[in-house]
């Protein structure tokens, strides 16, 4: 057991318990969200973790050991550590910010420089931004400096509160996608604070649902869909989500349309729009000789470039978004919407075209889930999608 | 006429006395400059203690308030009853003038500098002497700084009037000039480069200011 927290509560002078009896182990490697309405105890519980605040009653153990008898200090260094609104050194570059653990930990400068650079790669950002101040960044990107910072010093243990709250849905998506691949590649072991059930169910392992400074639910997110504990927990989740847990074993394979009409870079663009008008679509996919996925071309494109460019390959468009034939609809659907596309381009592990996820057939899925609940209530309104609703706060 | 006279005349004095006036310039800078730093070394060290005490601020501060509304005539006065004619006795007045607003901007500076910054930087695992030189200090300098500045254009007017007590400067040329018959070239000649230095002093520190302020940092290119 990783961590261990037994019959944690917090009472303030004045104030009635904010936390009670609060009980969770975790296990290495798992991605723990808090959620809950506001001022339920979330940051409290994660803020006794690295000793930013200490509990009034029980004990928290990692690996085996109190952390109350452990220097403070210490400790913290070893927890990787994201507040809500990022606090990044508004005085210290991009490069100093991200090393400042390293450096509290006394780490030579070239294995420091060296690590700031991984991290920022890790994040997918140009090393030039290395030497830039925290105000020359786009909020999405201070918030991936953030993330790195808090990995920079191989913690294993990483807490996040709300961490992404103040980003647009795109930005929060790619991120959602970089924590959960740390989790799963680096085996790095987080606990996260939201406010988003979107976000909880879609990395989490396991979920913790408060209310009033009590652990309503601790489950799994199949689970927690599956059998909620209460009323709260329904609300909470909502009945949209409900409704797409229905289909939360079908996989993208199942319902895309395997004839994606695709066609291959070499071709002239007289031919691509020959080929769009007699499959009556209005955009193509773009394919090597293997099938394996280039990109991609609309109608708009063909018109705007047709006097300037001659072959497909000189006008597709090369960022194509992707899902995988194996992932669950539960969790693409909502991003999928989300995004806005027309069609999603379905791939394999070899980013091999294997079909194409139309909204038509989202509609369906849709359609199926809310037809059979209409009937059950009979004036059920039928816009069902997942737009990611906020947990409301109460106070 | 009578204006060309006026900078004929000075210009007269500057070839003559040229020298003088520069080390008089000299004396009166020292002289200010070492009560600013004095006030410095106590004040921002109290202003520090006061952003870390807050209950303490408000007694801190109305005590430093009450030494700023003490006319300077009557503090150099007062003070020179306890040290005597000279040097130390305006050194010493600068310093109590120079402490409210060093005092006073260390601690908004201190207190001002963003929880949010702190929170991450003592969840990171900083000391509180690491954080204080390594978050604190850094991202209030340019408030200190704007402070001190203060303090060191209040310290060059006192001691201008603190030649009246012996202690020498471009005050001193001043004084004469206005014991002269016709003087008024000569009290130019001390009043200029007083004005001048203030100037210069507020502009080369407005500069570090500037240079030190956490909001416009950008990278060098
Ligand atoms: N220093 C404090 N003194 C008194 N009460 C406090 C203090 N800090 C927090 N509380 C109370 O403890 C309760 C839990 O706070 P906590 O910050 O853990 O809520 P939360 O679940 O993180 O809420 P949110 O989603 O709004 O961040 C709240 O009712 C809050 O008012
Ligand atoms: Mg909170």
């Amino acid at each position: 057991m990783l961590l261990k927290m037994e019959h944690l509560s917090k009472v303030y002078p004045g104030k009635k318990e904010v936390l009670s009896d609060f009980n969770l182990d975790v296990n290495k490697g798992e991605f723990i969200c808090l959620i809950g309405t506001s001022g339920s105890g979330k940051t409290t519980v994660m803020r006794m973790i690295n000793r930013m605040l200490n509990q009034t009653e029980g004990s928290i153990l990692i690996n085996d050991e109190d952390i109350s008898k452990m220097d403070p200090v210490k400790l913290r260094r070893k927890i990787g550590y994201v507040i809500q609104n990022v606090g990044l050194m508004p005085h210290m570059t991009i490069r100093e910010n991200i090393t400042l653990v390293p450096k509290l930990l006394k780490w030579s400068e070239d294995k420091r420089n060296e690590r700031a650079k991984e991290m920022l790669k890790l994040v997918e950002m140009p090393e030039e931004m290395l030497d830039r101040y925290p105000s020359e960044l786009s909020g999405g990107q201070q918030q991936r400096i953030g993330v790195v910072r808090a990995l920079a010093a191989d913690q294993d243990i990483i807490l996040m509160d709300e961490p992404f709250g103040a980003l647009d849905p795109i930005t929060r998506d790619s991120l959602q996608t970089l924590v959960k691949d740390l989790q799963v590649r680096l085996n790095k072991t987080f606990i996260f604070v939201t406010h988003d059930m979107d976000e909880a169910l879609r990395l989490a392992t396991r979920i913790v649902i408060m209310s009033h400074g009590k652990q309503v639910q601790t489950d799994s997110p199949d689970n927690i869909l599956r059998h909620p504990a209460n009323e709260f927990v329904k609300e909470l989740i909502g009945k949209d989500r409900l409704i797409q847990a229905r289909p939360s074993i079908t996989t993208v394979g199942q319902i895309m349309l395997k004839d994606p009409v695709a066609i291959t870079p070499g071709k002239s663009l007289i031919q691509a729009i020959q080929l769009m008008h007699d499959r009556r679509v209005d955009s193509l996919l773009v394919t090597d000789d293997a099938g394996i996925l280039k990109g991609r071309i609309d109608v708009e494109s063909v018109d705007y470039s047709f006097n300037t460019a001659t072959s497909v390959g000189d006008i597709m468009d090369t960022d194509v978004f992707t899902v995988d034939s194996d992932s669950l609809i539960r969790d693409t659907v909502g991003r999928i919407l989300k995004r806005g596309f027309k069609n999603i381009p379905v791939v394999d592990d070899n980013h091999k075209l294997v079909g194409i996820v139309t909204r038509a057939a989202l509609v369906d899925i849709v359609y199926d889930a809310l037809y059979g609940e209409a009937h059950a209530e009979q004036n059920h309104p039928s816009t069902g999608t997942s737009d990611s609703k906020k947990v409301g706060d109460d106070e | 006429m009578k204006n060309l006279n006026l900078l004929d005349q000075l210009i007269y004095y500057f070839s003559h006395n040229g020298l003088y006036v520069l080390n008089q310039f000299n004396r009166t800078f020292l002289i200010a400059i070492y009560g600013v730093i004095f006030a410095a070394v106590i004040g921002i060290p109290i202003g520090i203690w006061t952003a870390k005490y807050r209950k303490l601020s408000p007694i801190v501060i109305g005590i430093a308030n009450v030494i700023q509304t003490v006319p300077s005539l009557a503090m150099l006065s007062i003070i020179m009853l306890g040290l005597g004619l000279g040097v130390n006795t305006v050194i010493m007045t600068v310093f109590l003038y120079a402490l409210l607003p060093i005092i006073k901007n260390t601690y908004t500076g201190m207190v001002n500098v963003d929880p949010d910054v702190l929170d991450s930087g003592k969840g990171m695992g900083m000391t509180t002497f690491q954080l204080l030189y390594l978050v604190e200090l850094p991202l209030s300098l340019s408030v200190i700084m704007a402070g001190i500045r203060n303090a060191l254009v209040l310290g060059i007017g006192i001691t201008a009037i603190g030649s009246f007590v012996g202690a020498g400067g471009l005050g001193d040329i001043i004084i004469r000039g206005s014991n002269a018959t016709n003087g008024g070239a000569i009290i130019l000649a001390g009043a200029l480069p007083t004005a001048l230095m203030a100037i210069i002093s507020d502009a080369v520190l407005a500069f570090f200011e500037k240079k030190f302020d956490p909001s416009k940092k950008k990278a060098t290119k």
